[in-house]
């Protein structure tokens, strides 16, 4: 049975355009609302300074727009010594077991049986490895973050704590970042980890912290051979530029179209 | 035959497995939810009336797993307590951002669905009930306590409404994880289009499977007759749902294997060392053949069949592809990392 009288129910029914236009009105203050808090908190953010861009711009000189950095590493000259890989872990903390930069070792044979492998990331050198095959070919290949200019890292983070900054560099804010992996999954390099003590994304940096004060990243000025090498598109003359625009170079995995900033001179076709 | 150029190397960050149980688990529960929502807008919209017996339980099945959904994503997230980052401020050019907007767009009509699905039951417990009771339903039934015809058809048209539109928003919550991983251009198991379509239709077999696993054990526990038609037609669109997904997983290995580009020196090796077990065992053999055959004894040679011997058979076949679609999201995600 019906619980309200008829005239009652009659002046209670709603009709659909009264529904649509209400439902309309609510949803444009759900909107305002919303975007009032999303601006409030983008603003309180900012007064925090948590938006900076890699937070050195307070150092004075330091103009990250005269700045585009790019490094080369020449297969031809490693060694494979590891002082890069050490020296990068002194100098950023790297924890054990993860590897902001690592060297590989590439043992062919004549039939093209290819042996690879990084003891440690190469930390403490190669150990020297009998192998049963004729090794015709061998080499060691440093990696590292390579700072690409269509990097998949930054699309795919969820929350923007990935981002490029102006003079090039692929850089993590570490107040923003969950720790949700993603853009470890995404890098084709193996370039990212998650670092256990802070349990945000942690990777190569071009020792941000050293570069904006003039000085070259950690591992470049290791290498005893010259190996490694850093430059700057935006100086004049630079060694390094010119290397990349006179000479042959290649980058690591071109058909994913990452666009690398790392170069390599001397890339054999057996690197992953 | 040339020599592969390089197996079995990983980069040295990549020994250490970033995404794990929780991982497979949280595509496992948006499955469940997919699915269970799919039985039921197939009474509600698509006018499956032999499927009405398991109609209101589907939602509420598929609304109880979605409220449990994002814990395994905040235990596996190193900074929980930064999780509300996602959906306050997103990065929308990532297919993570989505789960902000989609999640709480599902949440809010599921909810409403049931609630106006269960209306008038609210309102008849909120009158009879004393007490605590009482107090429970008068609060959920929102000062509404209209139960005439004319209300009950305002209810059902919205419920068909929420109920279409809930076909895609739940395809959404689930396609958006597949393309998670399908978009991953890094990972060679993972990179494919295929992807959103393999996990979407192995979520509607893993729902169903559900429905069918819950239905038949409430029914035995409360004493209550099993409708036979009811299991007959779930029994029917898990088949059809089973063959199409086992279809497209076998289709993109087929077809890696047959391009034999490098994709292939690492996935096959993959799958006839590493994944051996688990998925040509486990996932192939185990739970996809078996229920495939089990099910399509039912489907096809029902005269032959009582009814208590149908519903073991389905039961069976069920509980296997829940195990199946389990080792599926374990496969893909735990077999990309290594």
């Amino acid at each position: 049975m019906n619980e309200q009288s008829n005239p009652e129910r009659e002046a209670q029914k709603v009709s659909r355009r009264i529904f649509l236009k209400e439902s309309a009105q609510d949803l444009c203050w759900l909107v305002v609302m919303g975007s009032s808090v999303a601006v409030l908190g983008t603003l309180v953010g900012d007064a925090r300074g948590e938006n900076a861009a890699g937070g050195m711009e307070t150092q004075e000189a330091y103009d990250p727009h005269k700045h585009q950095y790019v490094y080369l590493i020449d297969v031809t000259k490693c060694i494979g010594c590891g002082s890069c890989v050490r020296a990068c872990e002194r100098e950023n903390d790297v924890p054990p077991a993860f590897f902001r930069t690592w060297v590989e070792r590439y043992m062919i044979s004549r039939t093209g049986h290819v042996q690879a492998d990084s003891p440690n990331g190469a930390r403490d050198g190669f150990d020297p490895k009998v192998t049963g095959d004729e090794v015709t070919k061998a080499f060691f290949v440093p990696k590292l973050c390579n700072h690409c200019t269509n990097t998949p890292c930054v699309q795919l983070c969820p929350v923007g704590a990935s981002y490029r900054s102006p003079d090039g560099l692929i850089l993590v804010d570490q107040k923003r970042c969950i720790g949700c992996s993603y853009c470890v999954q995404a890098c084709p390099y193996g370039s990212r980890f998650i670092h256990p003590q802070t349990h945000t994304a942690s990777k190569c940096t071009f020792c941000y912290h050293r570069i904006t004060r003039g000085l070259s990243p950690a591992c470049v000025q290791a290498c005893p051979v010259g190996a490694r090498r850093f430059g700057d598109t935006k100086k004049m003359n630079d060694e390094v530029c010119e290397i990349i625009a006179t000479k042959q170079v290649h980058v690591l995995k071109p058909e994913l179209h990452t666009m690398p900033n790392c170069f390599y001179v001397g890339l054999s076709k057996e690197v992953r | 035959m040339m020599e592969p150029d390089v197996t079995g190397y990983l980069f040295p960050n990549d020994v250490h497995i970033m995404w794990s149980l929780m991982i497979v688990l949280y595509p496992y529960i948006t499955g469940l939810v997919a699915g269970a929502f799919i039985v039921s807008s197939l009474y509600h919209v698509f006018g499956r009336h032999e499927l009405r017996p398991v109609a209101r339980l589907s939602l509420v099945a598929s609304l109880a797993f979605l409220l449990v959904a994002t814990l395994p994503l905040l235990v596996h997230l190193g900074h929980p307590e930064r999780s509300l980052n996602i959906i306050v401020t997103p990065h929308f050019s990532s297919a993570m951002a989505a789960f902000g907007l989609v999640y709480t767009v599902y949440l809010l009509l599921v909810t409403l669905e049931i609630w106006l699905v269960y209306r008038k039951d609210i309102i008849l417990l909120a009158r009879r009930s004393r007490g605590i009771k009482r107090w429970f339903f008068a609060t959920v039934a929102l000062g509404v306590y209209d139960t005439s015809e004319e209300a009950l058809a305002v209810d059902h048209k919205t419920i068909v409404i929420l109920a279409s539109l809930g076909i895609p928003a739940a395809c959404i919550l689930h396609g958006y994880v597949g393309f998670m991983f399908g978009s991953v251009k890094a990972n060679y198991w993972w990179s494919t289009p295929l992807m959103p379509i393999i996990f979407l239709f192995s979520a509607v077999t893993s729902g169903v499977a559900l429905i069918m696993v819950l239905y038949q054990s409430l029914m035995v526990l409360s004493a209550k007759r099993i409708n036979a038609e009811c299991v007959q037609s779930i029994s029917r669109w898990l088949w059809l749902f089973v063959i199409v997904t086992v279809s497209m997983e076998l289709l993109e290995i087929t077809t890696l294997a047959y391009e034999r580009s490098e994709e292939w020196l690492v996935i096959g090796p993959l799958l006839s060392t590493k994944l051996a077990f688990s998925f040509i065992g486990v996932q192939m053999v185990f739970g996809s053949l078996i229920p495939i055959l089990l099910l399509g004894i039912v489907v096809l040679m029902r005269p032959y069949l009582t009814d208590p011997l149908r519903n073991t058979i389905a039961f069976l076949a069920s509980l296997i592809l829940l195990i199946q679609v389990f080792a599926m999201r374990w496969n893909v995600v735990i077999g990309g990392q290594i």
